[in-house]
């Protein structure tokens, strides 16, 4: 396809607005939560305002201390980390971050997890309170501290109950993030959606372990770890895929995602927005050549609105 | 800080193993403080895939090709070859398109002027050292302790010679210098010179120990420390030490990257800062 032009022959910019259960985002990336801190780190490289939305680092109420190090290794085209969602808690996020956060338009959408359920519920009445949050991402990779340890996210009647609970405390969107680490991805994602989830977004990272073969010691304290990076986005699109065929609410997807290239995919599988997580450490500027990537490629393709685009997979 | 496209103006083998490399590098020599480092990004394919952290060793100025043509800045590195990033610098040349971020982090306290200081290096830690006793002979008497396993380890000695720095050469195999660790070297200087303060960088056995000795004495001492790093700006806390004061309910981290490379000694756990233990569970 030609590319629109203008009657002077300025190619026409395309419409980048996408919206996620209300929540207008003025072009659909953003960070992924936990590679972005809390925004001020990546400041001085990148205008945090050309971002569709600023995602902060996983909140729990308390602060929380995080694993021993090595707490990071390179694997091949990635990375295993294994930080133990280490953060401020709720009292100095909101005292010392939300400020900072404060003086951009983007939307603040704030990460959160809990070691059991009542936490998850606390935590989201609190933030519900905060009127410069605009949506809830809800993090249920986390062990459930009262169940042995069980992963939340990773049996679908523990998923739907933690949700249902939280839907209860917050009437701003809620995002609920899908564990990959799950026989059946479809299955989490119709309970966490049945359970009042307003949008999905997915992967977290997968679980992997790389050990040094000198000292025979795993290469991270934790031993196991997620990984993260362009090794796992082939895994990723292909979850993101699952979950538009399974659910109506939008789906964010997530994973390796280094280029526009790499988003465009996941827009084509039907994803509404995009989350770039391990490249911002690679190039801190990843985000907003990405954005630049997607407003050309319409332009290319004769795309006059990036909405055009989603869900558009030809099979 | 900023994140540049760049290119490299030379990359030379100056040791069996070590390669010091200048860097084309505007602002730095305003920027740079001593002990700051960059994050080097060796190539726009992959591998590797994240950016390598590199002390900074120096900043200057190319001579321009012309009259009237703006001088050139530069900043180099020195680096080992121990790996897939390393061995992929090595074979880097002049006018090679690379990245730098920096300068980061918080370098050194330059200290009093006319006090004694004495500078510990620990092979490659010797790096972030140079630009420190280029500061420091302004005002002080400054004492380089070198140390190293063989004579191949002993890089740049006579560089700091030439700024007027004394220096004290040890050599685990004695090839060159006195036989031994640094630290007894350190040990005699410190009962000639008592009131001196100490600046460390090198592996973290040799700081360790140069801790335990510092802290019997009441020595103020600064180190630098190395970590794994993913960002190198704060953003992703791959590269934490623990403060002084560190507990589980009051977790109290600092970010090499950010809050460091250099510490006070003070400032640190040094209970547990050598012996990392696994515990802890859960995926991201
Ligand atoms: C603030 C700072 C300043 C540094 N300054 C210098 C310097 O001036 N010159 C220099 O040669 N090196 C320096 N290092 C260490 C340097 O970053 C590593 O040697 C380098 O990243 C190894 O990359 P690689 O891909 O070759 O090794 P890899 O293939 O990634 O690993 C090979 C080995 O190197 C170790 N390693 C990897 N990354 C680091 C790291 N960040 N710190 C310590 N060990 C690591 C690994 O554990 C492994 O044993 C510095 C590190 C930090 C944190
Ligand atoms: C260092 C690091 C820290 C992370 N911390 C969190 C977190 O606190 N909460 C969360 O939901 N996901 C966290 N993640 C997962 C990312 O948000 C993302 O889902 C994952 O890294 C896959 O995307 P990527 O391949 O683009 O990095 C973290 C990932 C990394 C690499
Ligand atoms: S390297 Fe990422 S926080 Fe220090």
């Amino acid at each position: 396809m030609a590319a629109q032009k203008t009657k002077t022959g300025t190619p026409v910019r395309p419409n980048m607005a996408v919206e996620i259960a209300g929540l207008k985002l003025k072009n659909p990336v953003m960070p992924a939560s936990g590679t972005f801190g809390y925004g001020e780190e990546y400041a001085p490289y990148l205008d945090l305002n050309r971002l569709g939305a600023i995602i902060t680092k996983g909140l729990s109420l308390q602060p929380k201390a995080g694993n021993e190090t090595p707490r990071i290794c390179e694997t091949v085209s990635g990375m295993l980390n294994a930080i133990g969602l280490q953060n401020v808690g709720i009292e100095a996020f909101i005292e010392d971050k939300m400020p900072f956060l404060a003086q951009y338009d983007a939307p603040v959408i704030v990460n959160f997890f809990g070691n059991t359920r009542d936490e998850y519920a606390e935590l989201a009445a609190r933030l519900d309170e905060l009127p410069g949050v605009a949506a809830l991402e809800m993090n249920i990779s986390c062990p459930n501290v009262k169940q042995g340890g069980i992963v939340f996210g990773t049996e679908a009647g523990a998923a739907h109950e933690v949700v249902a609970l939280v839907r209860k405390k917050t009437r701003k969107p809620l995002i609920v993030k899908l564990t990959p680490n799950v026989t059946d991805i479809q299955v989490t994602a119709r309970a966490v959606e049945d359970a009042g989830a307003d949008a999905i977004s997915l992967i977290n990272t997968l679980t992997g372990m790389a050990v040094d073969v000198k000292t025979r010691k795993p290469r991270i304290a934790n031993t196991i770890g997620g990984l993260s990076g362009p090794a796992i986005r082939p895994i990723a699109v292909r979850m993101v895929h699952q979950v538009v065929q399974a659910v109506k609410v939008p789906v964010i997807g997530i994973g390796g995602i280094s280029r526009a290239m790499d988003a465009l995919e996941f827009l084509i599988v039907g994803a509404r927005a995009v989350q770039v997580g391990t490249a911002n450490f690679v190039d801190p500027h990843a985000m907003a050549t990405i954005i630049d990537g997607l407003e050309e490629f319409c332009q290319n393709e004769g795309i006059t609105d990036i909405n055009e685009l989603i869900g558009t997979l030809e099979v | 800080m900023k994140n540049r496209k760049t290119i490299i103006l030379s990359n030379q083998e100056i040791s069996p193993g070590y390669y010091r490399m200048q860097i084309l590098a505007p602002e730095y020599n305003r920027l740079a403080k001593p002990g700051q480092f960059v994050m080097f990004r060796v190539q726009r394919s992959l591998p590797p895939l994240l950016r390598r952290p590199f002390g900074i060793f120096r900043t200057g100025y190319v001579e321009p090709d012309c009259d009237g043509m703006p001088a050139k800045e530069f900043i180099e590195i020195i680096y080992k070859v121990v790996g897939t990033g390393t061995g992929i610098m090595q074979e880097l040349h002049q006018g090679d398109r690379i990245e730098l971020l920096g300068p980061l982090g918080r370098g050194f306290d330059l200290g009093d002027p006319d006090e004694e200081k004495i500078l510990v290096g620990g092979g490659i830690g010797l790096v972030p050292l140079y630009m420190l006793a280029e500061k420091m002979v302004v005002n002080s008497n400054v004492r380089l302790l070198m140390g190293g396993r063989t004579r191949d380890d002993i890089i740049t000695v006579t560089e700091f010679e030439r700024l007027g720095v004394g220096t004290y050469v040890s050599t685990e195999d004695g090839s060159l210098g006195e036989e031994g660790l640094v630290t007894q070297v350190l040990e005699r200087k410190l009962d000639k010179y008592p009131k001196a303060s100490v600046y460390a960088c090198g592996p973290m056995p040799m700081i360790d120990a140069v801790q335990q000795i510092c802290s019997q004495r009441g020595t103020p001492l600064q180190v630098s420390l190395e970590a794994l790093m993913a960002c190198g700006v704060g953003a992703c806390l791959g590269c934490v030490v623990k403060g002084a004061g560190h507990s589980a309910d009051h977790p109290h981290y600092l970010c090499t990257c950010k809050q460091g490379p250099v510490f006070h000694a003070g400032e640190l756990d040094w209970s547990r800062l050598a012996t990392p233990d696994a515990e802890c569970g859960g995926d991201q």
